[in-house]
């Protein structure tokens, strides 16, 4: 099940946040820079996946853009990773080069 | 503003009014919108369709009640034309099958037959993704497969064919396939095993454990922890991949390898991994994955610890790592470990001296702070066992606890746990100086409990004998008797009375009392005030309290609790055990590091290399070897042989077998006990009956439809005998889909299979006598539920007064005698189920029924549940045998009219707080009140009161005493239900209960 989905951009700025589960908006300023900080402290041959409380985060990185997408533990996460995938070659149909007008 | 959206013929407002439902939406207005939207499963567009379904579905997740009786349409919905729509419903199936997965058996057929369209690119082009046909309603599709085949071999049978083939074709190298074939061996894993696909999906998890590519190689590992569990050889065949990601830079992956070691820890390699897990702990700093871990280590340090010294190093790791994050349990766990101990009184003996030598040590060391959980643990251990110690003396260890007592870091809580610790010692130690000036200090401390506790101290030490006999050695765990009527003050009452002190009242006389004194004071203008406070509205506490404490309503239980004695605050210190560890947690003070026992877990390494001796060294380079001997001590024990091999060839033919061995074990065991859960099982006739579905299936495959069928099933039923009736009804459920094709896009249709064919066969036609109190209450018909050749079992439930009588009737058909018969029934956490006296048989002679009775009382509303057991029994010819069964219970087992009258009924609705409203349509034949009122008497068991001009008022009861009023009231065709009750569960759980009765008719 997923519980958000992020789009954070590599100096740490929200450019889009969905959340499937309520969190208080407070907390959520919190909760996506100590998201973005742990994608961002990760190098290329560490795994896209992180764990992250009693959750998982998957993440995939585009130029400058990162989208993060939290699930819970009976995610399947490798269908999470190509779903975010597929959510920006959609935007790429719709938009031209998408990832660097974000 | 919604409302009329919904109902626009513009295509785009209807649109955007259901994506809104199904994002925002509060529970309360579920009802208002709830018939437009079933409406909408028939609308034309499958756009709105499809927006409908997930509307649902968000009800679903938010108020699962509400929407219970829709889901007839749900399935509807799965077989809709368009596969938007259909993937759209898989969410709600997923769903309801986690929470209930043999209730939507029969719809495995149907999900096998959309997936093998999927996997066969049978959709159209739009649905794929990167070449790979609907990646993720795939996915779906298994997780949904996975959960219905579990532990259900004749339903995972149904499934091989279509797994197989997904495994098949998931060859593309690309990461959804892989994401797929992730999900596959998750599913192969999960339902009944065969050999074939477990062997194929094993390869695949070898593919990913070695691919080069890091999420890969993480999926792969996330494989094999959940494949471990059954089958840890496959664990040998991976283990130098295992060993490298134990080292590997990436710390996930590193902790899914710890994740993964901890399943498959046995007594043999428990030291090594826990010195892997504890070296992962000093490195992390989060907080949730030191808890995580703590947990993990605790309970595999008291499952496997090889020594005492081992067990108490690695418990110390524990507390000062884990400090005071972890769970309070493992402090807990470890003291009563401690104060039980084992079966052998000198080994625990040698347990408890090593922890207070330890302790001691630890505490020696200057500059160190530990956790507060750690002193607590620690002053409890000294307090109880330093007796056990020769060369230090108690008053020494006075000293030390005392030092820990002046320091500043140390939180008050600790602190009386140090001072109950001293005090346990006093007695012990002749004379001692720390004790009088500890006394001296803390007698006049600010803290109140302390004090407390020094003056405790103080008073006892001047009675040295006292202290003695009241704070015994070691005697933690016996069990203390308190004497709950104060006996003892007897004598001190008398004297009292005798010397005219007034006899002691009880709180509620004085407060009558009082009240009665109020009443002769009272004049007018406040005793109108006091009537008319007492009664009104729901919010006075003198409300009617209908012996509602199995309520659960926390309105309620709030009320009542403001009678009773306050525990909340109040700090539980004594139990049956003594001195109890407390259990909050304290903000912490920073935690030590504590060297980890390096030396005795190098030593069991070094036991372990001698042992493996003899295994194949081979000319490599040191590292390797390390490596390779990390291995060999990490999967001891997992082999089938005490050497470890590690060379994959050899090893997988050993797995292989194993693997088969263990598939034929369970088969053989299927067919030599009688042993099903659902209903009878005659391991021959079974084996038609698959046959017999297998035809069926070709049967249907060619078009043909239920006509044939059912043909066939009265040839069963006319071919064999009566026994096997049951097995026929249910066979005919599972496999009656029939397909039939698509217009547009070529996709088979599939129909709900119709679970109500073939139910003729239900009753059991071996007349069981009834019981003679079955003549004076209403009972069900007997319904036969369990069978084999000797004995048939058929249950009856009886609705009593007071509860439900559930008895199950045991006739021998055998010409043998029955030794002996006992029925069990497996723990349910919704009821409470009794015997009734009178229900062991001795023996039973041949070709007679006895019967055991069982009354059922609820503790928790359900719509639903399962009761099973199994009859146990023992032949004459000394072959005992086992056969299980299970009944289905409702709610409505458990509703009984309430009688009450017009004004009761009225006091009682504004005393309840929980209500649920909501409107019916009423069919034609029931149009009219009355009718409908009738209908609900009869099915429901609601007691009519009263029926005023459109009005009706009906009550109930839950067994044994959970009141619920309803209120009806009919404008044109619609019937709008009112329930209240004191329960906050039972008006939902009923009102579906009035709307699949008011649908039914």
């Amino acid at each position: 099940m997923i519980k958000f989905f992020l789009m954070v951009n590599k100096q740490g700025q929200t450019r889009l946040s969905k959340y499937y589960e309520h969190v208080d908006i407070n907390k959520r300023t919190l909760l996506e820079t100590e998201v973005i900080k742990s994608c961002l402290s990760r190098s290329n041959e560490q795994c896209s996946f992180i764990e992250y409380k009693d959750f998982k985060l998957i993440y995939r990185q585009y130029a400058a853009l990162f989208i993060v997408v939290g699930v819970n533990d009976t995610e399947n996460e490798m269908a999470i990773y190509e779903f975010i995938h597929n959510f920006v070659e959609v935007l790429d149909e719709y938009f031209s080069r998408v990832v660097n007008n974000v | 503003m919604l409302y009329q959206d919904l109902q626009s013929t513009n295509l785009v407002e209807v649109c955007m009014a259901l994506t809104v439902v199904s994002q925002i939406f509060p529970r309360e207005m579920i009802p208002a919108v709830l018939p437009l939207i079933e409406d909408k499963l028939q609308h034309s567009k499958e756009i709105i369709r499809r927006k409908a379904v997930l509307a649902l579905y968000k009800f679903h997740l938010i108020a699962p009640n509400q929407v219970q009786h829709i889901h007839i349409k749900f399935r509807k919905a799965l077989c809709d034309r368009d596969v938007g729509v259909m993937a759209a419903s898989l969410h709600i199936y997923l769903r309801m099958i986690k929470e209930n997965s043999s209730g939507y058996k029969d719809l495995t057929g149907s999900f096998v037959t959309i997936l093998k369209q999927v996997v066969g690119g049978k959709l159209p082009v739009d649905f794929n993704y990167h070449s790979v046909p609907a990646p993720w309603l795939q996915i779906q599709l298994l997780r949904i497969l996975g959960l219905l085949g579990k532990d259900d071999q004749r339903t995972s049978e149904l499934m091989y064919d279509v797994l197989d083939e997904s495994l098949r074709r998931a060859e593309l190298n690309h990461n959804v396939t892989y994401a797929i074939l992730f999900e596959c061996v998750h599913t192969v894993y999960s339902i009944y095993p065969k050999s074939e696909l477990l062997e194929k999906a094993a390869k695949c998890i070898g593919k990913f454990v070695l691919s080069p590519k890091i999420n890969l190689k993480y999926l792969g590992l996330k494989a094999l922890t959940y494949v471990i569990q059954q089958d840890p050889t496959l664990a040998l065949q991976h283990q130098m991949t295992i060993i490298e990601c134990l080292d590997h830079p990436d710390p996930i992956i590193k902790r899914e390898t710890l994740e993964l070691l901890y399943r498959i820890t046995n007594a043999q390699n428990v030291t090594v991994i826990v010195q892997k897990m504890l070296e992962y702990l000093h490195q992390s700093k989060e907080e949730y994955v030191i808890v995580n871990l703590v947990g993990k280590i605790a309970e595999l340090a008291e499952k496997y610890a090889p020594d005492n010294a081992w067990f108490i190093q690695t418990m110390n790791a524990v507390f000062s790592v884990g400090g005071d994050v972890m769970h309070p349990d493992i402090p807990n766990n470890f003291l009563r470990l401690l104060a039980e101990g084992f079966d052998d009184e000198t080994e625990d003996q040698q347990l408890r001296l090593y922890a207070v030598q330890s302790y001691l040590t630890l505490l020696d060391m200057e500059n160190v702070f530990y956790p507060q959980r750690f002193l607590q643990v620690m002053s409890w251990v000294l307090g109880e066992y330093s007796y056990l110690l020769d060369k230090e003396t108690p008053a020494e260890v006075i000293a030390k606890l005392y030092k820990l007592l002046m320091n500043d870091s140390v939180s008050s809580e600790t602190k009386t746990w140090l001072i109950a610790a001293v005090t346990k010692l006093t007695p012990q130690a002749h004379s001692s100086d720390t004790v009088e000036r500890l006394i001296h200090e803390f007698t006049i401390s600010l803290d109140t409990c302390m004090r407390q506790h020094a003056f405790e101290l103080k008073h006892l030490h001047e009675n040295v004998e006292l202290m003695k006999s009241l704070l015994p050695v070691d005697r933690s765990c016996e069990d203390l008797a308190v004497d709950a009527s104060l006996s003892f003050l007897d004598g001190f009452v008398a004297e009292g009375l005798s010397q005219g002190a007034a006899p002691y009242k009880p709180h509620h006389q004085r407060q009558e009392e009082k009240l009665s004194q109020e009443k002769v004071l009272n004049f007018e203008p406040y005793g109108l005030s006091f009537s008319s406070s007492g009664f009104t509205g729901r919010q006075s506490p003198a409300g009617i309290s209908l012996g509602s404490d199995i309520s659960g309503n926390s309105a309620e239980t709030g009320l009542k609790e403001t009678n009773s004695l306050k525990l909340e605050g109040i700090k539980k210190l004594w139990g049956k055990e003594g001195y109890l560890p407390k259990k909050e947690s304290k903000t912490g003070d920073e935690s030590g590091a504590l060297p980890i026992p390096q030396e005795s877990i190098m030593e069991n390494v070094d036991q372990a290399i001698t042992k493996k001796d003899q295994s194949q060294v081979l000319t490599q380079s040191k590292e390797e070897k390390e490596k390779q001997l990390l291995a060999s001590s990490l999967f001891v024990g997992l082999g089938s042989e005490s050497t470890v091999n590690l060379l994959g060839k050899a090893d997988t033919v050993s797995h292989k077998f194993r693997r088969k061995s263990k598939v034929k074990e369970a088969k053989s065991g299927e067919t030599t006990s009688t042993h099903n859960m659902t209903c009878s099982s005659f391991s021959s006739l079974s084996n038609v009956a698959y046959e017999d579905d297998y035809y069926l299936n070709t049967l249907h495959d060619r078009g043909d439809k239920e006509l044939k069928t059912f043909s066939l099933n009265s040839e069963l039923l006319d071919s064999e005998s009566l026994t096997e009736l049951p097995l026929v009804e249910k066979f005919s459920n599972c496999s009656l889909s029939t397909p039939s094709l698509f217009a547009d896009n070529s996709m088979e249709i599939f129909h709900p299979p119709q679970s109500t064919a073939a139910s003729v066969a239900k009753e059991s036609s071996l007349a069981s006598p009834f019981l003679e109190e079955t003549t004076e209450y209403i009972h069900s018909n007997a319904m036969e539920i369990c069978n084999n050749e000797t004995i048939s079992v058929s249950s009856y439930k009886i609705w009593k007064d007071d509860c439900l009588l559930m008895v199950w009737s045991v006739t021998n058909k055998s010409g043998l005698e029955l030794k002996s018969a006992n029925l069990e029934i497996f723990p349910v956490e919704n009821f409470k189920v009794t015997e009734q006296p009178g229900c062991c048989l001795p023996v039973t002679e041949a070709e007679s029924t006895r019967s055991f009775q069982y009354s059922v009382q609820i503790e928790k509303p359900f719509t639903e549940e399962i009761l099973s057991g199994f009859i146990s029994y023992h032949m004459m010819d000394t072959h005992s045998a086992q056969l299980e069964f299970s009944v289905n219970l409702s709610l409505l087992d458990f509703i009984r009219p309430l009688k009450i009258s017009s004004e009761d009924f009225g006091k009682l609705w504004l005393s309840f707080a929980n209500d649920v409203k909501q409107n019916v349509k009423m069919s034609e034949s029931q149009a009219a009140l009355p009718s409908a009122l009738k209908t609900l008497q009869q099915k429901l068991r609601l007691h009519i009161i009263e029926i005023i001009g459109n009005e009706g008022l009906l009550a109930c009861q839950l067994l044994p005493s959970i009141p619920c009023l309803l209120h009806c009231r009919v404008y044109a065709d619609v019937l709008a239900l009112w329930f209240r009750s004191s329960c906050s569960t039972l008006p939902d759980y009923l009102l579906y209960q009035c709307q699949k009765v008011m649908e039914g008719s």
